[in-house]
């Protein structure tokens, strides 16, 4: 070591010697001139001592320590975990060493010395001692140098206050520097240096660099705001004021950095999103990924404090309807809750999405396409958190995904897939294979696939899941063995159909050799058997056998239990168990002996010839037990059974009190309540709030003012340059109609569009029953209902009525009505789950030139469209969305991310567009999951009007409705979709279902639906079949059979049936209209009923009574007056075509303010016509 | 029980209870005992029914800054900690203890539950190529979060080193401190570009630091770095090539469960297209498929723009520079899927437990005319098995006795001649005859076929004048490929 420092000490201290006379600058000159001589010596001296690894530390050279070449051999020792006290001696010698290499003047020494420092700090050594000569060289030119300086400083700063300060100029004067990265860099590092003293300093950096011209600049000042928080708490406000103006930066690039300091410092101050809300949607597809993260949760936390729950409707609705795995409690109450819902319904005004909560989950779905499991994760809580009912299923796609990931993600992804389940088991359940198992999966994961398939078990897929549980059980991963024994306890409990064959398996399980099994099985036995004890005896003797043999405590305490508890069903055997158990007493563990003294009290009270003396025995041997519980039980036990003459009141009971009849347990999912926890949290994650947990708010019961999030444009002008002026008028545009209370904004737009309008929305309604049927047991008539309740919005919206009263009226007024009227109340006051579609389709006004071109073509083809989309539903959202991006294309310029990204382009879409822009981008998502949901699980909807096909009496227990589910029939659009349900209320199982054609009208056609092959006993099933009528109401008549009778059927179509809605605008009505004149037309004079006045409730009869759409109208009335609608009588005009020859069927019916009012048909098909009329007044008049 | 009772107590301090209340008084032991061990000024905030809760609460100090990853410690598989790095202030090696302790009580590594909580901290850790990276962090933050940029700080390694091993990063433990002091500020993402981070420190190459010991030159870039302020912040500016060429491997791995009748349980296809490009300038480049409809889900490379994907059904990108992923995507087609092998298999043990019986075939099934590669099949036997004498007609076998897995390397299948394994296995002496089955893993190589039937149609280039020179590969693979038994 000596003759080395020596070695080593001559050159640099020579060199030292000569140079401090020289200014350090000519120093570094000379060392480019000379870039090998100079250094290159130092070197070679530095390493001639240890010849062979020179070569060594050469070849790894740059990296330093860890290869670091000759010092190792007295570097090591100290190095190795408490590795010998060699390490305190050599230590201030090597750091000796890199002082002098340190104070040399070559930054290749510098270099050398600040990497082994690294290395050593990397290991968790101390190198504190070297502050001082280390922050000198903070000033270093060389680029590499004061890099690795940095990461000293940060790391040792905080220790050395003093010698630290001496830094900070430097600093300072590289927050002033003109490169951009520098004043960066600087003041990254200035705020990681934790020393209290220099946070004015850091204080002034911040706020200079919040200004700065730079993004990545305004970036870095976002990354320090928390760190000068941290330091010092006190600079709250002033900080805040530093976000406040962050956030408001238009650029990608800050927003993720300053939406995490909001998150660290002030997350209460959710006033300071209000104005920054839209422009984060906006930009939140261009954030980095880590940025995207943060905001998504942020905005999920401002979201349930801003908007509406948008499911609070639906909840009430379906909460009976929607039998969840845990919900039996639920189906109880069902009755009652049925009242309160009406009520409750009838209060509640309908409701209307914010469509700031549109935009947000519209401009969040695109991301669940990211590579990043953990922006996935994020949406995917958005929108479990915020979404309409009918929508979250598109992240559930998204989130099996990310089962192929590492496994890591995979632990976490299912944790949460395992809450979703709970609440929402439909989403997951076209997903069923991907969760499983296969052997090579890590247990926890095993575990947690399992917990998944039992949630997702249902009666239709328990019999597949129990096969796939059967083959885990043979696993060698005993852990999971006792899981999967576990799950089908929970399967068989919750399903009570499979409850037998768990049963039975598991007692088959009983004779398995590995023990651990049996003792499961023993606990889930005992747990099923609580159930119906009295069926199955056997079972309980046989497992009375199994107490020789099992040794786990917890099982035998379970069969003991058991026996005492059943022990009128084995009378023989109880006593004898416990004279066996009465020997072992003392060896048992606690729970067994605690079960041992309640058999022998059990036992006592039924059958105290026989076991007097033992449990007297027993009790005894409690008495002087070591654990004070099992002590306290005895003498309890005691007092309470053994009769003594002082002994009180309480033993009478006592054979109530032991022998009571105990409930069933109930076997819990342990993800059950873990939603109260957002989401994806690490929270959620433990099941218990970690600290700095943020709870998520509850929707608020009334919407706050949204108009705080209104922004200035003028204000932002410069900024927005680069966004087209439509856009700005569209920001503008969706805000009116929400939030202006008059309306000053002129006319024609309005008119212009608002020919669309209603058709885009009904288009809407039923696009979303093709996409949103996967869950909701309504969707069909649910789809109707948007479509009425939408256009009933609108019009509301436009004649400026106070929208909700007269809503309230009709329905309290109908709630008298019969039950299919009260049905169909509830169809209306079920919120639109999307509003938006309106007000975003209100700047279809602009088209862009190239799309003014095409825009006949367009509305033209749009019909064909929409035609199409009838045919194929899952397909039909795909359609315009191809042509929105076409548009779309030609104006996305390369990303641009430094300034403002203008919203989403779709909102330009040409007039006559019938899917309003905004819409299509909602169902694109949609539109992933339809292709995956099957589309022959039709839900049966109670709210259609049904008409018995067969009835039970007759049919022999099978039990057959039928209605007309307007939905479009796939395979052939000419016919009419009629929607079959069989019901089996026989004691057998119907088999082989199906129709047969029996005597047709000529022309008629039958499209049968797939043969039934099995519908066992109190099942139902739904089927679809399509019949063309031939525009006529002569019924089909059709033979049903089974595998034994066959049945003559009839189904007669109601007239209004035979049409399909059509979807026009009023010009094009009127001009229709004026080809059907004459003999075509059918005029009738009707009073209206009081309750029938409104528009609302002659729409809704009217579309109720025949499978008509509704003509936008208004245009005339608006286009003149732009300001309130005149109070003229209105009049509402309904299309459709009839479906086998596609002729038009146009209704329009006027109100007159006093005198009757006037329905009129125009019709080709005059027969069709005079039928419609009948069935159309008797709607409206009834 | 006793908790419950007494704190439903309405607004009762915990003590007036105990004294009130003589036979409350278990509870109220059990309460002062556990407020001897909190410090004391937190008596009256521990008396709320939030006790419960955990302790941790409770010392976490008021004001704590939220912080993502705090500490980062690399752990080798026998459980040394080689390497640490703090973000804030040091953390005490000492917090890895309750990692090690779940790491004892776990089975496998993979066995370690990647989030721990400790009672100051919480771990999170994820295990890749034999080495724990566990981060410690203080408060709540999304654990996928920290565990996707876990995964990203082992990818970059990956790329800088060529591989992610204890030795690569000991001698690399500089440039490994500079890309996360770079990857990670304050605890919170920063640059995770691999194209950003490569502007700002070279990776090592063996030429670079022979000349960097030599000349003392840095391997650091001496001009700044662009990437982070451009646009496109995946790809660094300036880029010059002479020959300019894109490649795209799409790559199918097949995902099924076959049951003992070779019935098939459930089988996916999970696709990726890896590309490497290396391009002048700045590209922008359009690549479509012939049948896209096929792709049921997809996740993209931040590149690819969502809207034109959406919309038209290509994947239109300026690519970063180099290797990178474009797209991963799922094809779920349960019965289209083409299983291109089956395993006729035997495997029984004798009722006496002296030994069993092995009989493995591999054969051909939906291969699409294309010769299958690399076939590998993997058994794991019961633990009872000791060894196994087989006999192979085609490629070789190994048992590991250690961890009970039979290696059968088939290589490429001959459809006219069928490769078999069979042979006795023998069995632990007097073990009882083992209940459970041995699964079989199969691996495989298909060239030149996607067995989803994805295709890509063309490549365009805009933006830029020459012309690319253009490849397009197709394998397909057997992902988590397994057969019952």
């Amino acid at each position: 070591m000596t003759p080395m420092q020596k070695l080593l000490q001559l050159p640099v201290n020579a060199v030292n010697m000569v140079k401090t006379v020289q200014n350090q600058v000519q120093g570094f000159q000379e060392e480019d001139k000379s870039p090998v001589l100079s250094p290159d010596g130092a070197h070679q001296a530095w390493y001639s001592a240890l010849q062979p690894d020179e070569l060594r530390h050469l070849r790894s050279g740059g990296s330093g320590g860890g290869g670091g070449g000759g010092h190792n051999s007295e570097e090591r020792a100290p190095l190795e975990e408490g590795g010998g006290g060699g390490g305190g001696q050599t230590q201030p010698l090597r750091h000796d060493d890199l002082k002098e290499m340190l104070d040399s003047n070559k930054d290749s020494l510098k270099l050398e010395a600040m990497k082994r420092i690294v290395a050593m700090i990397a290991r968790g050594k101390n190198t504190s001692d070297l502050f001082p000569a280390v922050v000198k060289n903070v000033a270093c030119k060389n680029i590499e140098v004061k890099k690795l300086v940095y990461v000293y400083l940060v790391r040792y700063a905080e220790e050395q206050q003093d010698l630290a300060l001496l830094s900070i100029s430097t600093f300072q004067r590289g927050l002033k520097d003109p490169n951009q990265l520098i004043r960066a860099s600087a003041l990254r590092v200035l705020s990681s240096i934790r020393v209290t003293i220099i946070v004015p300093i850091m204080m002034l950096a911040i706020k200079e660099a919040a200004s700065d011209m730079s993004p990545y600049v305004r970036k870095t000042a976002a990354h320090a705001i928390p760190k000068l928080y941290s330091l010092d708490p006190e600079q709250k406000d002033q900080l805040i004021e530093v976000i406040e103006k962050l956030l408001a930066d238009k650029t990608t690039l800050v927003a993720g950095s300053v939406v995490m300091a909001f998150e660290e410092v002030c997350p209460e101050r959710i006033d300071l999103i209000h104005k920054n809300y839209r422009k984060l949607c906006n930009l939140l597809v261009d954030v980095e990924e880590w940025g995207q993260v943060v905001i998504i949760n942020m905005l999920t936390r401002y979201a349930r404090t801003q908007f509406l729950n948008p499911n609070l409707n639906e909840c009430l609705l379906e909460e009976g309807g929607e039998s969840t795995f845990y919900g039996s409690d639920a189906d109880q109450d069902e009755d009652e809750d049925e009242d309160k819902k009406d009520e409750a319904l009838s209060k509640r005004k309908p409701y209307v999405m914010d469509p700031d909560h549109r935009l947000l989950l519209r401009n969040t779905k695109p991301l669940l396409q990211s590579r990043n499991a953990a922006v996935v994760m994020a949406v995917a809580q958005l929108y479990f958190h915020l979404a309409p009912k009918a929508e979250v299923g598109v992240i559930a796609k998204a989130l099996v995904r990310l089962l192929r990931s590492h496994s890591e993600v995979q632990y976490v992804v299912l944790q949460n897939v395992a809450t979703m389940t709970i609440k929402r088991r439909g989403m997951f359940e076209p997903y069923l294979k991907s969760f499983y198992i296969r052997s090579t999966d890590p247990t926890q994961i095993k575990v947690l696939k399992l917990e998944v398939l039992t949630n997702l078990a249902s009666e239709t897929n328990i019999s597949t899941i129990l096969r796939e549980f059967q083959t885990y059980i043979k696993s060698m991963d005993k852990d999971f063995v006792a899981a999967t024994i576990q799950a089908i306890g929970r399967c068989a409990t919750h399903i009570g159909e499979v409850r037998d064959t768990c049963l039975n398996g598991l007692v088959q399980l009983l004779s398995n050799r590995d023990e651990l099994v049996v003792a499961e099985s023993v606990v889930v036995i005992k747990k099923l058997l609580q159930m119906q004890p009295e069926k199955h005896s056997d079972i309980i003797k046989h497992m009375a056998k199994l107490t020789d043999n099992i040794q786990v405590p917890m099982a035998r305490a379970s069969i003991l239990w058991l026996i005492g508890e059943y022990c009128e069903h084995v009378p023989k055997i109880a006593p004898d168990v416990l004279r066996k158990m009465a020997k072992t007493f003392t060896n048992e563990e606690d729970i067994v002996k605690l079960q041992i003294i309640n058999l022998a009290a059990k036992l006592y009270l039924t059958n105290s010839k026989q076991t007097k003396l033992l449990t007297q025995y027993v009790l005894n041997l409690a008495k002087y037990d070591q654990n004070y519980d099992i002590r306290d039980r005895a003498r309890f036990i005691r007092q309470l059974i053994v009769p003594t003459d002082k002994c009180g009141a309480l033993s009478k009971y006592a054979k109530k009190l032991i022998l009571a009849l105990k409930p069933a347990p109930i076997l819990e999912s342990p993800f059950k309540d873990r939603d109260h926890f957002q989401l994806g949290s690490l929270s959620h994650l433990l099941n218990t709030k970690a600290g700095g947990y943020q709870e998520l708010p509850d929707w608020p019961q009334d919407a706050p003012d949204p108009s705080v999030r209104n922004v200035e444009v003028k204000e932002s002008v410069p900024e927005w340059t680069k966004c087209s002026s439509r856009e700005k008028r569209k920001e503008k545009k969706v805000e009116k109609p929400f939030y202006s209370d008059s309306e000053g904004e002129s006319g024609p737009t309005e008119s212009a569009d608002s020919e669309s309008d209603s058709a885009s929305s009904s288009a809407s309604g039923s696009e979303q029953s093709g996409s949103g049927s996967e869950e909701s047991e309504e969707s069909e008539e649910r789809s109707d209902s948007d479509e009425e309740e939408e256009e009933e919005e609108e019009e509301a919206k436009k004649r400026k009525t106070q929208k909700k009263e007269p809503i309230e009226a009709v329905q309290q007024s109908e709630s008298e009505q019969s039950s299919e009227e009260e049905v169909k109340k509830r169809k209306v006051s079920i919120p639109p789950p999307r509003n938006v579609s309106e007000s975003e389709s209100d700047d279809d006004d602009s088209p862009s030139d190239s799309s003014q071109d095409s825009e006949s073509e367009d509305s033209e083809s749009e019909a064909e469209v929409k035609k199409k989309k009838k045919i194929t539903p899952p397909k039909a959202p795909t359609k315009p969305v191809k042509k929105e991006g076409k548009k779309e294309k030609k104006e996305m310029s390369l990303l641009d991310f430094d300034d403002f990204e203008p919203t989403p382009s779709p909102q330009v879409t040409p007039v006559g567009n019938f899917l309003s822009s905004s819409l299509v981008t909602d169902l694109e998502g949609l539109s992933l999951t339809d292709t995956v949901l099957s589309p022959a699980t039709i839900s049966p909807s109670g709210s259609l009007k049904s008409y018995e096909l067969l009835h039970r009496i007759t049919g022999e227990g099978l039990w057959v409705e039928y209605c007309f589910s307007r939905q479009p029939f796939l395979p052939d659009p000419h016919m009419v979709a009629v929607q079959i349900q069989f019901t089996n209320s026989a004691a057998t199982e119907a088999k082989s279902l199906r129709l047969e054609e029996a005597k047709l009208q000529s022309g008629m056609r039958v499209k049968e639906f797939p043969e039934i092959e099995v519908l066992p006993a109190g099942e139902s099933a739904t089927v679809v079949m399509g019949v063309d009528f031939c525009d006529s109401t002569q019924a089909a008549n059709l033979q049903l059979c089974t595998h034994s009778r066959k049945f003559f059927v009839s189904i007669q179509p109601p007239v209004g049936e035979l049409m399909t809605p059509s979807f026009m605008t009023e010009n094009e009505f009127k001009k229709e209209q004026g080809q059907l004149m004459g003999m075509n037309e059918i005029t009738e004079k009707m009073q209206l009923p009081e309750r029938c006045q409104n528009e609302h409730a002659i729409v809704q009869r009217v579309i109720a009574a025949a499978n008509l759409s509704r003509v936008p109208c208004g245009s005339d009335k608006e286009c003149s007056s732009p300001a309130p609608p005149p109070p003229g009588p209105p009049v509402h005009r309904f299309a459709g075509r009839t479906v086998t020859s596609g002729s038009l069927v146009l209704v329009t019916v006027a109100t007159k303010e006093s005198g009757p009012s006037q329905l009129t048909i125009n019709c080709e098909k005059m027969v069709i016509g005079t039928m419609l009329v009948k069935d159309i007044l008797l709607a409206l008049t009834q | 029980m006793y908790c419950s009772c007494c704190f439903s107590l309405p607004n009762s301090s915990g003590f007036s209870v105990a004294t009130m209340n003589g036979q409350l008084k278990k509870c109220h032991i059990a309460i002062t005992s556990f407020i001897d061990s909190c410090s004391p000024f937190l008596i009256p905030s521990s008396l709320s029914p939030s006790l419960c809760d955990s302790s941790h609460n409770l010392d976490s100090l008021p004001i704590v800054a939220v912080e993502m990853i705090h500490s980062l410690f690399l752990i080798n598989h026998s459980g040394d900690i080689f390497l640490e790095k703090h973000w804030k202030s040091v953390i005490g090696r000492s917090v890895c203890d309750y990692f090690f302790e779940a790491k004892e009580k776990a089975a496998e590594p993979e066995d370690v539950p990647p989030v721990l909580q400790t009672p100051h901290h919480y771990l999170i850790s994820i295990y890749r190529d034999r080495l724990f990276f566990l981060s410690v962090i203080q408060t709540e933050a999304p654990p996928l979060f920290v565990i996707e940029f876990l995964h990203r700080v082992v990818e970059t390694f990956q790329d800088y080193f060529g591989e992610c091993s204890e030795t690569v990063i000991k001698d690399n433990v500089v440039t490994v401190y500079e890309l996360l002091e770079e990857m990670l500020d304050n605890g919170f993402p920063l640059a995770t570009e691999s194209n950003i981070l490569k502007e700002m420190i070279r990776p090592p190459t063996i030429l670079r630091t022979m000349v960097n010991t030599l000349t003392g030159t840095s391997n650091f870039e001496e001009r700044l770095p662009s990437g982070q302020l451009s646009t496109i912040p995946w790809r660094r500016s300036g880029v010059k090539y002479t020959n300019n060429e894109a490649y795209f491997d799409v790559i199918e791995e097949i995902d099924a469960i076959v049951d003992k009748s070779g019935t098939t349980v459930c089988a996916e296809i999970q696709g990726v297209i890896e590309a490497c490009v290396k391009l002048t300038g700045m590209p922008d480049l359009t690549l479509s498929f012939m049948n896209p409809r096929l792709l049921d889900d997809v996740s993209f490379h931040p590149c690819v723009r969502f809207k034109r994907w959406e919309a038209e059904r290509v994947l239109s990108f300026i690519p970063p520079d180099g290797n990178f992923t474009l797209m991963s995507y799922h094809v779920n087609a349960q019965n289209l899927v083409a299983i291109p092998v089956y395993v006729k298999q035997n495997i029984s043990f004798f009722e006496s437990g002296s030994g069993g019986r092995l009989d493995l075939t591999a054969g051909p099934k939906q291969t699409m005319g294309k010769t299958v590669e690399g076939l590998v099949i993997t058994v794991h036997m019961p633990k009872a098995v000791l060894s196994a004498s087989l006999t192979a007609t085609q490629g070789s076998y190994t048992y590991d006795p250690a961890t009970k897995v039979l290696v059968w390397d088939i290589g490429r299948l001959n459809p006219q001649k069928l490769p078999n394994l069979r042979g006795s296995l023998s069995l632990q002496a007097g073990a009882p005859k083992p209940e459970d089955n041995p699964s079989i893993n199969i691996a495989l190589k298909i060239q030149q076929l996607a067995i989803s039937g994805l295709k890509v149609n063309r490549l365009d280039m805009y933006g830029e004048k020459y012309k690319p020179f253009k490849g397009v590969k197709y394998v397909t693979k057997a992902g988590k490929f397994q057969v019952r038994t």
